[in-house]
């Protein structure tokens, strides 16, 4: 096994306090490979995108620690936390979280003014199908190119990790299948390490390994020796 | 460019409405102080050149008769820099037409070359010859209030004696940029002439051949003018000298000054309120506005930009509209500025202008708008830094409602389902709602203290017309005449009631302190000229003692009980120490008051008096005026309603009068604020009445959701805005007030309903345009999840 890109140790995460307090994540031991595409599956409130955002450096854990190789993101600063999000990460939201004042290349540019080794916009919007589209704003595109954007502004910086939360959801079957095409070939091409939150199971197909969540808690890691490309996956 | 300020243009073009709206407020702040702290700069200015330029005495030292050799031992006083001696006379001018001969002063010009001090500004025609004791320049205001040119001939009576003139010039004279009858309060163009001519004529006319009756002085820069002032005194009592006064005293000077010091006064009061109130809008709304880009700024900080990133970001949007503001105001402010002097220029008869800025009003305006606007968009980012990017991402979790939706009870079964959505948003959120009650509440207290303050001189118009002076008409003596010549004047057919009065022209000094200007001898109780108690009612002039006015009160830091020195200036002279009795109120002049039988005790000149107050048949107006003027005892008659239109133009064109700009720009501001107020709340709402439309709600239910908040919160202001408006007018009614006049600040259930009506008149266009574009608002891209 690769060496891990994230350890988490009793990793918690409480909403709220006395008897409204919400336990999001309920004390997550877990380790993911760097380099591979990493699915985390669960219903509704399972706490697999708190999880995704306490390893994102979005968000702090109440309790227990979170590593990203050897920095232990529990401990970090906002300052170092931004410094991470800046340097090592890429996100892609479900509803894609474009600017909507910016144009296709000016938001992917937001990300490549301040990254350390980015891409060219256009190579990176290119890299995902849009290099005639560059000048639309987001209100000019459909909603599958807006993720598509929204991916070509996350790889731009060419990210060691990159994580996705229910990318797909707000999409077509269609559409959806491009847009994880895009993302396993970004794990192919730039090794960056992928993780993929979602409630549709059938996405799994596409990944190394898939980690299933249920109230705050870990239940199953499966290691997937069938991987599928997107294109094989049955929707 | 990055794509942040790629982001910040294309923000700024998208809320360009709301952020104009934002500008103007703040800019119409920024405009009223750079315009009025300009104007009060340039008049200054301008009237410092003007007398400069022609030469205007530092001191004037009138005299009876000294001969001209004094002229030279004057000159050697320390501190002197130039000595003019003329002679001036009082004169009646026949202005044809008219019934009542006017007052005029007449002043002598050096037979060669021009005057060392006080010099004219010839804006027509020609200096009289030399030789030439029938020509005469004539004051240009004077000329133009009754339409004399050059050429036109003018009868005068000077010194008894009736003679004619030919008019060969007009001039304007820092002299003489208000003229005032003597025996009047109130300046007036077209009852008070002065005539220049030749000092060889005027000598013959007044008996002054080889003396002058008035010496001009001029100090060097530094010099000691009191020192002056005695040292003339002494030199001249010998002649009849009457008491040398320096510039501050003569009587135009102290006019245009205390025009000018009214403005300065009221633009260090109204301006910054304004500015404040912008301040305090400006703040509000940047606070909202960022809020609502919470969203946006967690997407930022999540792509890992630093907090000092994303507040520049948002600080660059904020100065924007902050900066385009102030620049706004400062722009405008020049330009309104420019024209408002030009006006004034011309109204106070200044020969050119001297345009001045306030430096110091656009470093304020800037710093103010900036420092508010980044404490409104800090304060937000804070918060929002404060929260993990993940959090700020999210949307806000929707405000709990349900402890103000159990605060409602039994309200409840009354109320339909939007008025309850209205009544929770007011109660589950008090901070933002007050917030935008005190916006609001602040546009009512501008609205309500203009409106005070118009009502305030109107006020002073009345009391001072109708409640102090009830008589129709004052007659003036050539001087004081025994009580008897009032029999005289009462058998006059058509006068109904003669009313003695006795001025005498006094310096009052209490330490170091004084004022020159009259004491009034009255009846104990007047009918028709009466001094006032802070009651308004009519005060009965006690035995002995004198009763002040409270600005005159306050020039000489004196109360009632205290001793006041009375140095009389005409007659024997003499020195008296009179005990304040008690304090009147007035709203015009600065009169001093005493019993007529003490004053002539006093004076020991008992059973005088030098003129009287009358009430009169109108009918019978022309029969009595020209009566009046055949009797030579008569020096003036000045009629009361003369004298009230003569105020109303000085306090509707003159300083006074920039109460109209501050009015108008209160309402603008009153609006601006009510406007964004109903912005904000339709940005802040857009989703939730694209929901209502989307359930199937009418246009007009969803608006009644969104317009019954600002109904409310526009109710519940004003009778805020009411309270603050009621103190704020004292403050906005003291910069106002001047020496000349007073404007009181007192309740008038007239502004308040006349401040409601701007307010909810503003409300309601404001909810009119809020109300089409939520009309116009897509439904669809209205609910669409944020990108």
């Amino acid at each position: 096994m690769p060496e891990p890109a994230f350890t988490t140790h009793r990793l918690t995460k409480v909403y709220g306090e006395g008897r409204s307090a919400v336990h999001a994540l309920r004390g997550v031991d877990l380790e993911i490979p760097g380099g591979e595409i990493v699915v985390l599956l669960g219903p509704s409130g399972s706490g697999k995108s708190t999880l995704l955002n306490i390893i994102g450096g979005l968000d702090r854990a109440t309790d227990g620690s979170a590593h990203f190789r050897d920095r232990n993101l529990s401990q970090m600063t906002d300052s170092q936390l931004t410094r991470y999000r800046r340097d090592h990460v890429g996100f892609v939201f479900q509803f894609y979280n474009l600017m909507p004042s910016l144009t296709a290349h000016e938001n992917v540019e937001l990300v490549t003014e301040i990254a350390r080794d980015p891409m060219d916009p256009e190579e990176a919007l290119a890299l995902v199908g849009l290099r005639e589209r560059v000048d639309h704003f987001p209100a000019q595109l459909s909603g599958g190119e807006q993720q598509r954007v929204a991916i070509a502004r996350a790889i731009a910086k060419q990210p060691d990790v990159l994580f996705c939360d229910e990318p797909t959801g707000a999409l077509d079957s269609q559409t959806g299948r491009a847009v994880l095409e895009v993302i396993r070939d970004v794990n192919e091409t730039l090794g960056s390490t992928v993780l993929m939150v979602t409630h549709a199971a059938n996405t799994a197909q596409m990944a190394d390994r898939v980690i299933h969540f249920a109230d705050g808690a870990l239940r199953e890691v499966v290691v997937n020796d069938t991987k599928l490309s997107p294109a094989e996956i049955d929707w | 460019m990055s794509p942040l300020d790629h982001k910040l243009l294309r923000d700024l073009w998208r809320m360009k409405g709301q952020a104009a709206a934002i500008g103007l407020v703040i800019a119409m702040g920024v405009m009223m102080l750079v315009m009025m702290t300009g104007l009060v700069a340039s008049l200054s200015e301008t009237r410092h050149a003007y007398y400069d330029r022609y030469r205007l005495a530092d001191v004037f030292a009138p005299v009876s008769r000294a001969p001209d050799r004094m002229i030279a031992e004057l000159a050697g006083i320390d501190g002197v820099s130039a000595v003019e001696g003329r002679v001036t006379g009082q004169a009646l001018i026949d202005v044809p037409g008219e019934d009542l001969p006017v007052q005029a002063r007449a002043i002598s010009l050096p037979d060669r070359g021009r005057p060392a001090l006080n010099d004219i500004f010839l804006t027509d025609g020609r200096l009289p010859e030399t030789g030439r004791t029938d020509e005469i320049v004539l004051l240009n205001s004077f000329a133009r209030a009754h339409e004399l040119a050059p050429g036109d001939m003018l009868r005068a009576t000077m010194n008894g004696q009736r003679r004619s003139f030919q008019i060969v010039g007009l001039a304007q004279s820092p002299e003489f940029l208000y003229t005032t009858a003597p025996g009047e309060l109130v300046p007036d163009d077209a009852r008070f002439g002065v005539i220049w001519t030749s000092r060889s004529g005027l000598a013959a006319a007044y008996d002054m051949e080889g003396a002058f009756n008035e010496a001009l002085i001029a100090l060097t820069r530094g010099a000691n003018e009191n020192a002056v002032l005695s040292a003339a005194d002494r030199m001249l009592d010998p002649y009849g000298g009457a008491g040398a006064y320096g510039l501050a005293d003569q009587a135009s000077n102290r006019f245009v000054a205390e025009e000018i010091t009214q403005m300065d006064a009221a633009s260090r009061v109204v301006p910054p309120i304004f500015l404040a109130v912008a301040a305090f809008l400006l703040y509000i709304v940047i606070l909202r506005m960022v809020q609502a880009e919470r969203e946006e700024i967690g997407l930022v900080k999540a792509f890992g930009y630093t907090n000092a990133e994303v507040g520049a970001h948002y600080l660059k949007f904020v100065l924007a509209i902050a900066v385009g503001g102030a620049a706004a105001g400062c722009l405008l402010g020049i330009a309104a500025g420019r024209g408002l002097v030009g006006l004034y220029t011309t109204y106070y008869k200044f020969p050119f202008l001297v345009f001045q800025l306030d430096p110091g009003s656009f470093i304020t305006g800037f710093l103010v708008s900036v420092l508010v606007a980044s404490a409104g968009g800090l304060l937000v980012l804070r918060n929002v830094f404060a929260l993990t990017p993940a959090n700020a991402m999210r949307p806000p979790a929707p405000p709990d409602y349900s402890r103000s939706g159990r605060r409602l009870g039994g309200l409840k079964t009354f109320l339909d389902q939007p008025s309850r959505m209205v009544l929770r948003r007011l109660t589950r959120q008090p901070g933002r709602m007050a917030g935008a009650i005190v916006g609001i509440a602040c546009g009512m207290a501008l609205s309500v203290s203009m409106l005070t303050l118009f009502a305030g001189f109107e006020r002073t118009m009345d009391q001072t017309f109708s409640v102090v002076d009830r008589s129709d008409v004052m007659v003036t003596f050539t001087h004081p005449l025994s009580a008897k010549t009032l029999f005289e004047l009462q058998r006059i057919p058509g006068v109904e009631r003669a009313e003695p009065v006795r001025n005498v022209s006094v310096v009052l000094r209490n330490g170091l302190r004084s004022h020159r200007g009259a004491l009034t001898g009255l009846p104990s109780t007047p009918d028709l000229n009466r001094a006032l108690d802070a009651d308004m009612e009519p005060l009965v002039l006690p035995a002995e003692g004198i009763v002040l006015s409270v600005p005159l009160a306050r020039t000489l830091g004196i109360e009632a009980g205290d001793m006041l020195a009375v140095d009389v200036r005409e007659g024997r002279q003499p020195l008296l120490q009179i005990r304040v009795a008690s304090i009147a109120h007035t709203l015009l002049g600065s009169p001093a008051y005493m019993q007529l039988d003490a004053l002539n005790r006093a004076l020991r000149e008992p059973g005088r008096v030098s003129g009287a107050y009358l009430t009169i048949d109108e009918a019978l107006q022309s029969d009595i005026y020209r009566t009046l003027q055949d009797m030579p005892t008569v020096a003036g008659v000045s009629v009361k309603s003369d004298a009230r239109a003569a105020f109303e133009a000085i306090i509707n064109s003159g300083a006074g009068a920039t109460r109209f700009v501050y009015g108008a720009i209160a309402f603008i501001i009153t609006f601006g604020i009510i406007y964004n107020a109903a912005r904000i709340a339709f940005a802040e709402r857009t989703r939730d009445l694209a929901s209502l439309r989307v359930i199937g709600f009418t246009k007009a239910e969803a608006a009644f959701v969104l317009l019954g908040e600002l109904a409310v919160v526009t109710l519940l202001a004003l009778p805020l805005g009411a309270l603050m408006g009621y103190y704020l007018s004292f403050g906005i009614a003291a910069g106002f007030s001047t020496e000349f006049y007073q404007v009181p600040a007192d309740f008038d259930p007239g502004s308040y309903g006349m401040a409601i009506m701007v307010v909810l008149g503003a409300a309601l266009i404001s909810g009119l345009i809020v109300k089409r574009d939520l009309d116009r608002a897509d439904l669809v891209s209205a609910l669409k999840t944020r990108e």
